[in-house]
């Protein structure tokens, strides 16, 4: 049973707008509220540059994690020389603890599809991609529909509403590699060649898909473009704070009484997040930490629940906004065993391609279950910080740059857990075989 | 002035850079002057000498027996140094690794085994699961690899060392020369 | 295409706008170290060897893939450079089975005279003694994954240069391996045309030609170049 919710609800949607109000596999549903306004009007009354001017306007910035300024994007494409140009939506959500690509992709396909669509005309792109994982089959299902219906009503494909635009949609499915959500991974997979990525520049605004101009931009990111233009720049960009305008989709995991997803205005605080919205931690347990970012995002302790969530104050605090995932950790949980965790994640989901990633997360897994088993020294903290370090800064994509980060997050704000673990053989919140062997001792 | 107490050795290896060091030759002459050989598998000492100053060690670390001798080496030295790619990176006894050493006692006294075909549990020393290189097991203070590092190579190194310098090695010898 | 003028090293060189910092460097005898480029092949990006410093990026950048610009100051071979460097080797070397006294191309591997020039002289991370196979089942050649280093020369040029497309790398992270078609025997390979190119790129003794005994496998790699020159080349 899902608790009632408190009156005050600091909660706004625009990526979930009209939240469960609709049948995802109807286009009429998806008309009556608004839907393919923004599309029409598009297309009859807006030329290109000015469709890029509201989007940089806006101030919408990329939901995928990085942050890159959407409209800035979308106008390099569009000035690339080169034909054709390509849009490629990235569904390939893979973060742990993130569920938010998928529930939009699931329960707003057509407004997905909207917001590709308005991309398309705007950078000139006739074919788009939606590349989207295999393990997501209603998604694809849901998305398959959406295309065929507006394909039946003539809003994909030929001379789009009667105008001179034409453009078609496909689904590709990725095969289970987290690395293909990374862009040149994704655009090799299309390609049909191995899931590697490769060093840019060139960028794929440049040089992406068959080495033709390439827009990709994230599920969330297209989802946001209707309402965006339907209600105005200046509207969507009064939401938010200085520099990271609008809403956040957030899928709230772990130690929290309310999971799920949640949409809030960027610069909500933390304590925001997971109190009020999230009813804070169950069972009458303390707050630990908040993990963003996913794997290569961070931990964040309790003395930063005030901070506003935006793509600036996540940085600078070692974290990392990530597609979204929020996990939540509360007294029982152990960071360096997070930090195992997310590496262990790391090393299976490395392509193998460029060394530091490679064998360095392949290393640093092994480090961190010395020092959650007991058997490290603090010799072997040292390699470990060297490790993140060169992994960090020699990494060929941004899987083996932000690898490190969930440790170093840790490190920053629970070193004592490590040395606890390494001097004193000794895990504190109980979950390390370290703790289970001392407590044998301590039986025996 | 006071002879260095000097010591050699031999672990898990196949005694080459032992015979690459008298490969050195006449200049063992030179080189008597001014060191005193306190313990090595090429004289008769039994046990390992408090305050050796320098001690040169062959082979990988393989056995029980090689782990304790390689403690107490570490402890009463000074200066140690890791001679050849065996003491340096495991070499040839660490290709047992990849397979385990109760693979290789199985090949040699089970598959191979000449005589009683089986596995001798006594008067040898238990191998331990891996093969390691010296520095992972105690500090090392200096690499000499080769397999085994030339002759002049080692003089060299000695020679640096009694004159108080830092031997640059880089020219003289690498991994498997 | 313009000419531009940059500093390497504070060194004042000039170069083409769509020359790599690498090829630049190497025109004025500026040394790099690289596994995993080869004249003449697309550029991988693979072993982060290359990579150096430039004047207004935080980032480091591969010589390899990136194009110099009017102005730019590089610096290659700093203190901090040299040392990921030299882990980056400590890794390929803990990564395998590297046993250079017994190896073919012991005397001749690129990956040992990367570990001279940088001075490894042990490896300060830990070995992770992984267990690989050595496929013998080609009439001509062999492969010892114990010694590959996944720097991909053979299969770009299988598939760049010989237009087989024998060889690719299966599975992925610390676990994967060069290929031949799907994971077969390479000896069973019916796309092989058995030309031995990728033996002649492989910097290491993992691809070898058979009979060769330890040190005898010498490689001849610069008929890369000449090929692709003679083809002449595709962007």
């Amino acid at each position: 049973m899902i608790e009632e919710r408190p009156l005050f609800i600091p909660e706004q949607n625009i990526v979930l707008e009209h939240n469960g109000d609709i049948d995802p596999e109807v286009l009429e549903d998806y008309s009556k509220i608004e839907g393919f306004t923004a599309l029409n009007h598009v297309l009859t009354e807006m030329t290109p540059p000015e469709v890029i001017d509201q989007v940089s306007r806006s101030g919408l910035r990329g939901r995928g994690g990085a942050g890159y300024p959407t409209g800035l994007k979308w106008q390099t494409v569009a000035k690339a020389p080169g034909t054709p140009k390509y849009i490629i939506c990235n569904g390939d959500e893979g973060d742990p603890g993130a569920f938010m690509d998928r529930n939009v992709m699931e329960a707003y396909p057509f407004k997905v599809l909207e917001g590709m669509t308005i991309a398309a005309y705007a950078i000139g792109a006739s074919q788009g991609f939606l590349y989207v994982r295999a393990e997501y089959p209603l998604a694809v299902q849901r998305l398959k529909n959406a295309i065929r219906q507006m394909e039946k009503h003539n809003l994909l494909g030929k001379n789009i509403a009667g105008t001179p635009f034409s453009f078609d949609v496909d689904v590709r499915l990725g095969a289970g590699a987290f690395v293909c959500g990374e862009e040149t991974a994704l655009i090799a997979s299309i390609e049909g060649r191995r899931g590697n990525p490769r060093p840019r520049p060139p960028y794929p605004a440049e040089r992406g898909l068959f080495g033709c101009p390439t827009l990709i931009n994230n599920v969330e990111t297209f989802a946001n473009i209707a309402p965006l233009l339907r209600k105005g720049a200046e509207w969507f960009a009064s939401i938010g704070t200085e520099k990271s305008k609008g809403t956040k989709v957030f899928a709230l995991s772990g130690r929290i009484a309310r999971a799920g997803l949640i949409e809030v205005p960027m610069g909500t605080t933390l304590r925001e997040i997971v109190f009020d919205i999230g009813g804070g931690i169950p069972d009458g347990k303390a707050f630990k930490a908040v993990q963003t970012g996913g794997p290569s995002g961070g931990c964040i302790p309790s003395d930063y629940l005030d901070m506003p969530v935006d793509y600036e104050s996540l940085l600078k605090l070692g974290s990392f906004m990530g597609s979204g995932g929020m996990i939540v950790m509360d007294e029982t949980s152990c960071m360096v065993d997070v930090a195992r965790y997310f590496m262990e994640f790391c090393m299976s989901e490395s392509c193998g391609k460029c060394v530091p990633c490679r064998v360095g997360t392949a290393q640093m897994y092994q480090l961190l279950t010395k020092i959650v088993n007991g058997d490290a020294t603090l010799n072997d903290l040292a390699l470990l910080e060297s490790l993140c370090d060169l992994v960090r800064n020699t990494s060929l994509c941004g899987l083996g740059q932000g690898a490190p980060n969930p440790v170093l997050s840790t490190l920053r704000y629970f070193r004592d857990e490590y040395i606890a673990h390494i001097v004193d053989k000794r895990c504190p919140a109980g979950v390390c075989p370290v703790h289970k062997r001392e407590h044998q001792e301590v039986n025996a | 002035m006071n002879k260095v107490r000097m010591a050699t050795v031999w672990l898990d290896g196949c005694s080459g850079c032992h015979m690459s060091f008298l490969d050195i030759d006449e200049r063992l002459l030179a080189l008597a002057d001014k060191i005193d050989l306190v313990y090595s598998p090429l004289v008769d000492y039994k046990e390992f000498p408090p305050d050796v100053d320098l001690t040169l060690v062959e082979g990988a670390v393989s056995s029980e027996e090689d782990l304790e001798k390689i403690q107490r080496v570490r402890q009463r030295t000074n200066l140690l140094i890791a001679l050849g790619d065996c003491a340096v990176n495991g070499n040839v006894p660490s290709m047992r690794n990849a397979v385990g050493a109760q693979a290789v006692l199985e090949r040699a006294y089970l598959e191979e085994g000449l005589l009683d075909r089986a596995i001798p549990q006594r008067g040898v020393p238990p191998l331990l699961p891996t093969v390691l290189p010296v520095h992972v097991v105690v500090p090392v203070d200096l690499f000499v690899p080769g397999c085994p590092p030339p002759a002049d190579a080692i003089y060299y190194v000695l020679t640096q060392l009694l004159e108080g310098k830092e031997p640059d090695l880089s020219s003289m010898t690498r991994f498997g020369k | 295409m313009t000419v531009v003028t940059l500093k390497i090293d504070d060194r004042d060189v000039s170069g083409r706008d769509d020359e790599t910092i690498l090829e630049i460097a190497r025109e004025n005898g500026i040394v790099i170290p690289t596994l995993c480029y080869l004249e003449g092949l697309s550029i991988a990006g693979a072993c982060r060897l290359c990579l150096v410093e430039v004047k207004g990026t935080s980032k480091l950048l591969p010589a390899c893939a990136t194009r110099v610009s009017e102005g730019m100051e590089i610096h290659t071979n700093s203190e901090r450079l040299t040392q990921y460097r030299r882990t980056i080797i400590e890794m390929l070397f803990a990564e395998g089975n590297h046993i250079c006294s017994v190896c073919v191309s012991n005397g001749h591997c690129q990956l040992q005279d990367a570990a001279v020039a940088l001075g490894v002289d042990h490896i300060g991370v830990p070995y992770l003694h992984p267990h690989r196979h050595v496929d013998a089942s080609h009439e001509l050649f062999g492969i010892d994954h114990n010694r590959c280093i996944l720097c991909a020369r053979c299969v770009r040029v299988c598939d760049e240069v010989e237009g087989a497309h024998t060889w690719d790398v299966g599975v992925r992270g610390i676990e994967a391996r060069v290929v031949t078609d799907f994971s077969t025997p390479w000896g069973d390979s019916d796309t092989c045309t058995s030309c031995g190119k990728c033996v002649q790129v492989c910097p290491t003794g993992a691809l070898f030609a058979k009979g060769k005994s330890a040190g005898e496998m010498t490689k001849q790699s610069e008929f890369v170049e000449y090929l692709v020159a003679m083809r002449g080349r595709r962007s």
